[in-house]
Parts: structure tokens; C-alpha cells; sequence
């Protein structure tokens, strides 16, 4: 068996350094990764471009690095939920490229099954399509859009074992899954960490060969962002 | 005239038997507690679940388990979940037959804005886009004027696009509309609302033939 494992957040985030692209899956702040988010915070990384569907809340998930100004550049669909996200954009201190949820999903989905580029008809027609070649499928049509390139993609699973294979829970698996080795290093880490072998086969969702470092997480807060219940 | 349960009200008769459907974050969620229990339709939620529940009680709730809007929310028998590229997948496929989401302005071309405001405000369009892009069936679920009383249903749309030639359906305050040959067509008037007060809600061209019915609920 080829391992993956390495002992901790430190030696999962080796490598990294200022200026680099990282993908950071998660939907909100359901499934991100929140050690190695803490790591880079920690770390203070700078200069750094995301690609992650949401920039975090304010202080929580890519928020954290966002208010030390950590980040140079957001590739997301959606920001709705943080405030200094908005106010450093509008300001100007943030580079940001919005694109569409299911372009960006598919361009990391790209960039993990070596597909240079592909059409959607996702854009067209408004200003996300600017610059980009069109061209007519069936009569409708569509814009051209490239995968991704990455340093390092962070991940979340629930469970995962030593061989890097991994298994999501919920919703959580969102962006996690599609962004699993779509970049040079995936690091992949879990809320529970086994042995080889205890892991059904026929229930991994990523196989461990789109992951080079597997660690176990700690402290997850797991936060919910609109705790919305029923009268039981 | 209707208010925002009102218009998720008059939309849930739009779901047939059998239907796989999105809903958009505010009015479009409604729509699921009003749709009849006798037929089958399962609610798609873009961030990777299909046969979406409702929201969960105290103890069911479970932070790995939450709709496009972050709301917790339950998974019912039958249930499954997928990835983010999945997901779009379903929805570029063709595989879900009705997108409910909300707008700023429609025009009678069935062009739609909805996620920018230039200088003011920038959510990002999340998977709008992705959807308007693709599916065959929309409905838009939103009031007849904005906050300063000005029509959003437009000759042409002011704000940045989601999508050119997309909507087929509007469901707002005061009435149903289709949009047919570059125009808007009046289907129904909501409870007491007259044809002249919608006509003057209306900037864009509005085509009434014959008597307009009032809305059944």
C-alpha cells in the first residue's frame, strides 16, 4: 500500500508559500477545511489567490485570512456572507473574479480529469462571457472555459484512511470532491483517520490516488451559518 | 395583491407530478410548502442533494447537511447526495424540469438580472447562471415593482445579466405573465388588482387579450 499519511497540519501544509493558488473546497462553511485554513492563518501565507466558492464569514473559514489581508485575489461564486469581503472588493484592495457555481465546480473537475478546457452556456451573453471564445452547439450558444491550475488544493472528508482514500458526509461534499487532486498537492484532511481495509471499497467517493498528504483534523467547530429548525 | 407567501403559493401550482425542481434562495424557497401532497416532486438543492427535506428539528439538526441558502435542512427517504460538478451536471443536463429563483429586473426579451449592482452591490450570481443558462422551464418569483415603487419588468434590463432569453414564466405581486414574441403576456391579476394597475406597474410592452381572470389560489 502506497501511504499517505503525514503526522500533522504542519508537515500536511509543507511547501506552501506566498504568492501560490490554493483550491479550498467546502459550500459556505459546510465541509472546509478548518485546519489547514488555521495553518495558513498561522502561518500568515500572503499574496495568496483562492479558488473556493465562498470567502468565509467574518470571522470564521477564509474570513479569518481575509481580515489579515492575506489574500490578493477570491475566484468564487458567491460572497454574500462577509462583510469586509465586500468592503475590500468595493475598495479595491481585492482582486475578485466571480464566476458561475457549476463553471467553477466543472473547471476544478477539469483540471482532476486533465480536460484543458470545455463549452457551457453558463455566461453567455453577459459580462462573464467577455473575452472568452463563443461558439454555436445544436443552435444555442455556448463560451469556452479552462481548468484550473492550482499549488495546493485543501480538502475536507469525514472519513478517510492511511491509502488517502476518502468519504464525505451530507452536503459536505460539495466542492471537496472535485477539487481532490485537481492540483499539483492534495491535502486531504479528515475527521477520522483508519487503517487500510476498514473503509469499504465499494463506498469511496475520492480515491487515494487524487491525494498525496492525509491527516487527521482536530477541534472541527463545525459552524452552521442559518440554523433553520421545525417545532419537533 | 399578494405577499411573498402568496406568490410561492401561486407558483407551487406550476409543479406537476414528477417534477425534479430548483429552488432560488428567498420567495422560490416558499414554493415547497405549498406544493399538493398528493402528486410526487423532489427538490434539488445545487450544493449536492437531491430530495431535500424539511428543515430539521432540534435534534435532527446537522451542520453537513444544509440547502443552497445555508439553512439546515433534512434529507427524505430517497435521498441523495453528489458533488458540486454533479450537481451542475444535473442541472446543464437538462435532468431537473423547473428552476424557480428570484430576479432585480426581467425584461420582455426574457433577459434576467439578478446578481450585481454595479458600484452598490456584489453578491456573485452563485449557480444563477448556470442555471438560466440551461434549463428549458423557468419561473420567476418576485415583486412587480422594487422599493422605490419603479416596474421591474422591463423593455430592456439596466443591470448586469445572468442570462439572455431565458425566462418563460413571472409569478409577482399583482400577476402571472408569460413572456411571448418579445413581449409580456398577462395571464392572470392577482386578488383585487386590476389590468390598469398592472399595466402601470409595467414599463415593458404588455399584451392583454380578452378578460383577464383573477389568480385561484
Amino acid at each position: 500500500m502506497i501511504t499517505k499519511t503525514v503526522n500533522n497540519v504542519t508537515e500536511a501544509l509543507d511547501g506552501v508559500e506566498d504568492g501560490m493558488t490554493f483550491m479550498l473546497g467546502g459550500f459556505g462553511l459546510c465541509g472546509i477545511p478548518e485546519n489547514s485554513i488555521s495553518e495558513l492563518s498561522k502561518r500568515n501565507i500572503k499574496y495568496i489567490t483562492c479558488i473556493s466558492n465562498n470567502a468565509g464569514v467574518d470571522d470564521f473559514g477564509l474570513g479569518l485570512l481575509l481580515k489579515k489581508n492575506q489574500i490578493k485575489k477570491m475566484i468564487s461564486s458567491y460572497v454574500g456572507e462577509n462583510a469586509e469581503f465586500e468592503r475590500q472588493m468595493l475598495s479595491g484592495e481585492l482582486e475578485v473574479d466571480l464566476i458561475p457555481q457549476g463553471t467553477l465546480a466543472e473547471r476544478c473537475r477539469a483540471a482532476q480529469n486533465g480536460i484543458p478546457a470545455f463549452f457551457t452556456p453558463a455566461g453567455y451573453g453577459t459580462e462573464v462571457a467577455e473575452g472568452k471564445e463563443e461558439r454555436d452547439f445544436d443552435g444555442k450558444p455556448h463560451i469556452l472555459e479552462e481548468a484550473f491550475k492550482a499549488d495546493f488544493a485543501f480538502v475536507k472528508a469525514w472519513k478517510g484512511d492511511k491509502a488517502g482514500n476518502l468519504i464525505f458526509k451530507g452536503t459536505a461534499r460539495n466542492f471537496n470532491a472535485v477539487m481532490s487532486g485537481a492540483a499539483k498537492i492534495t491535502v486531504a484532511e479528515v475527521e477520522e483517520l483508519v487503517e487500510p481495509g476498514e473503509l469499504d471499497p465499494n463506498f469511496i467517493h475520492i480515491p487515494g490516488v487524487f491525494v498525496q498528504r492525509i491527516y487527521q483534523g482536530d477541534n472541527y467547530e463545525k459552524r452552521i451559518e442559518q440554523r433553520t429548525v421545525r417545532e419537533s | 395583491m399578494l405577499d411573498k407567501k402568496g406568490i410561492a403559493q401561486r407558483i407551487a401550482k406550476e409543479v406537476k407530478d414528477g417534477y425534479y425542481v430548483n429552488l432560488g434562495i428567498g420567495i422560490p424557497t416558499l414554493v415547497a410548502n405549498f406544493v399538493r401532497d398528493d402528486i410526487e416532486v423532489e427538490f434539488q438543492s445545487e450544493n449536492g442533494i437531491l430530495g431535500m427535506g424539511p428543515f430539521p428539528t432540534e435534534d435532527e439538526v446537522d451542520a453537513d447537511l444544509i440547502n443552497a441558502g445555508k439553512q439546515t435542512i433534512t434529507a427524505r427517504p430517497g435521498a441523495s447526495f453528489f458533488d458540486s460538478a454533479m450537481s451542475f451536471g444535473m442541472i446543464r443536463g437538462q435532468h431537473v424540469d423547473l428552476t424557480i429563483l428570484g430576479a432585480m429586473e426581467v425584461a420582455q426579451d426574457g433577459n434576467i438580472a439578478n446578481w450585481k449592482i454595479p458600484g452598490k452591490m456584489v453578491k456573485g450570481m452563485g449557480g444563477a447562471m448556470d442555471l438560466v443558462g440551461s434549463a428549458q422551464n423557468i419561473i420567476v418569483a418576485m415583486m412587480h415593482t422594487n422599493k422605490a415603487g419603479k416596474s421591474k419588468l422591463l423593455k430592456s434590463c439596466t443591470l448586469p445579466l445572468t442570462g439572455v432569453k431565458c425566462v418563460t414564466k413571472i409569478v409577482t405581486n399583482l400577476a402571472v405573465l408569460d413572456i411571448v414574441d418579445g413581449k409580456f403576456k398577462l395571464l392572470e391579476r392577482a386578488p383585487g388588482v386590476s389590468v390598469e394597475e398592472i399595466k402601470k406597474a409595467t414599463e415593458g410592452d404588455l399584451i392583454v387579450e380578452g378578460d383577464i381572470p383573477e389568480m385561484v389560489l
